[in-house]
């Protein structure tokens, strides 16, 4: 059971073995807090929809399971973005599209098709938490290195002083260098393990 | 509604706010399938021909649908069926009429429900032209201008990708960063680039 949940942490991180996710993945990973922020709110929407559809795998018709598995995940990003509105409007305003655009976050719709379909409620609702930790943990990775270099900062703290950042890390093409970057590093490290 | 406003919007869609280089939707389908120009092509064809059509469904199911009705909090769940029906729908009717068209398009219609750029545009145009859920005047044509422009900047930058990648195709790289790892890093660089145009702002 532990295996299920440990799994999405390291061996089958979404974001950097699975590769999956990434849009909001970069878009969001401008600071930590908006990290966190988006993790949190991805591991809700990967948990309650793998719980649901685990629940309802033997109903739903093998030909229109994609369409149903949306409307589940929908419904948990429409609440996921109502709370967020209402109670923290702040990360609202900065994550901006990218709240309703988790439904068509590959890593939630992948997990439904490859594992929540075919597992039992308990081991789905561990791979959602793990799925949901190793996105969260990536995105602490990526955000911490973007906002340290690219701005001299984490979480809002100046950390050194007489620093001079390097801009370019907190736009978008810094967040695609890093990607790449950290992309690269961890096929490394898997081929020094072998 | 004027010249000017078009021209904002194109330059904005196309070049500053590039779908894929400065907004990063769509970025997966992006690097899985740019290693060679003509199935790049076919995809880019494809999402700007979405783009555009569920710009326009949406805004009908946003304006007469969703405000009067007062259900805006349905937006998300609204506009993924309609764009995941209609992808279907059109995949169903390529298939039936223009068989060789669907060997040409069949096996990227289907990601195309889950490429953030059509659900992206769809929300916002929701977000740009609709103020206090009323539509600013002519929000109409600029949300479906918008669609094409989103598809447009994503034909180009799908284009320019896959051009420089089957030419790397020959060239012998570290073994850790190829494929998707290097994929990210031109994408970089690329982007680097589209940040000039930030001076184009009118």
């Amino acid at each position: 059971m532990i295996k299920e949940f440990l799994k999405g942490i390291v061996k089958e991180n979404p974001t950097f073995v699975l590769a999956l996710g990434l849009c909001p993945t970069l878009a969001v990973s401008i600071s930590v807090i908006n990290g966190i922020g988006m993790g949190i709110a991805a591991t809700f929407v990967l948990i309650g929809s793998n719980i649901i559809i685990a629940l309802i795998k033997n109903s739903i018709p093998e030909r229109v399971r994609i369409p149903c598995y949306i409307v589940v995940i929908a419904t948990f990003v429409t609440i996921t973005e109502l709370t967020m509105k209402a109670y923290s409007p702040a990360l609202d305003r900065a994550l901006g599209i990218y709240v309703p655009l988790i439904v068509v976050n590959c890593i939630v719709l992948g997990r439904a098709e490859a594992f929540a379909s075919k597992n039992s409620v308990m081991k789905s609702l561990l791979d959602g938490i793990g799925m949901g930790v190793g996105f969260t943990l990536a995105l602490i990775l990526i955000s911490v290195i973007r906002e340290f270099f690219g701005a001299g900062r984490i979480l809002g703290l100046n950390i050194v002083k007489g620093f001079e950042p390097a801009f370019v890390l907190g736009m978008p093409s810094g967040a695609l260098l890093v990607i790449g970057l950290l992309l690269g590093f961890f096929n490394l490290l898997k081929e020094r393990k072998k | 509604m004027n010249i000017a406003a078009f021209l904002t919007i194109f330059i904005s869609a196309v070049f500053i706010n590039n779908v894929i280089l400065s907004r990063f939707l769509g970025l997966c389908s992006f690097i899985a399938i740019s290693k060679q120009t003509r199935p790049a092509l076919a995809m880019s064809l494809a999402v700007m021909f979405v783009t555009t059509m569920s710009s326009i469904i949406t805004w009908f199911i946003y304006r007469f649908l969703l405000i009067p009705f007062n259900m805006t909090y349905l937006r998300t769940i609204s506009f993924i069926l309609v764009i995941a029906t209609f992808v279907q729908f059109v995949e169903m009717v390529i298939r039936k009429i223009a068989p060789p068209m669907y060997r040409f398009f069949g096996i990227y219609l289907p990601l195309i429900t889950v490429n953030c750029a059509v659900l992206g545009v769809a929300v916002l145009n929701s977000d740009m032209f609709f103020i206090k859920n009323k539509a600013v005047a002519g929000s109409f044509i600029y949300s479906a201008f918008q669609g094409v422009c989103v598809g447009l900047g994503y034909t180009l930058a799908m284009l320019l990708m896959s051009a420089i990648r089957e030419r790397l195709e020959l060239c012998d790289v570290p073994k850790p960063v190829k494929d998707f790892p290097l994929g990210f890093i031109i994408a970089s660089i690329m982007s680097l680039g589209f940040m000039g145009f930030n001076g184009f702002r009118f």
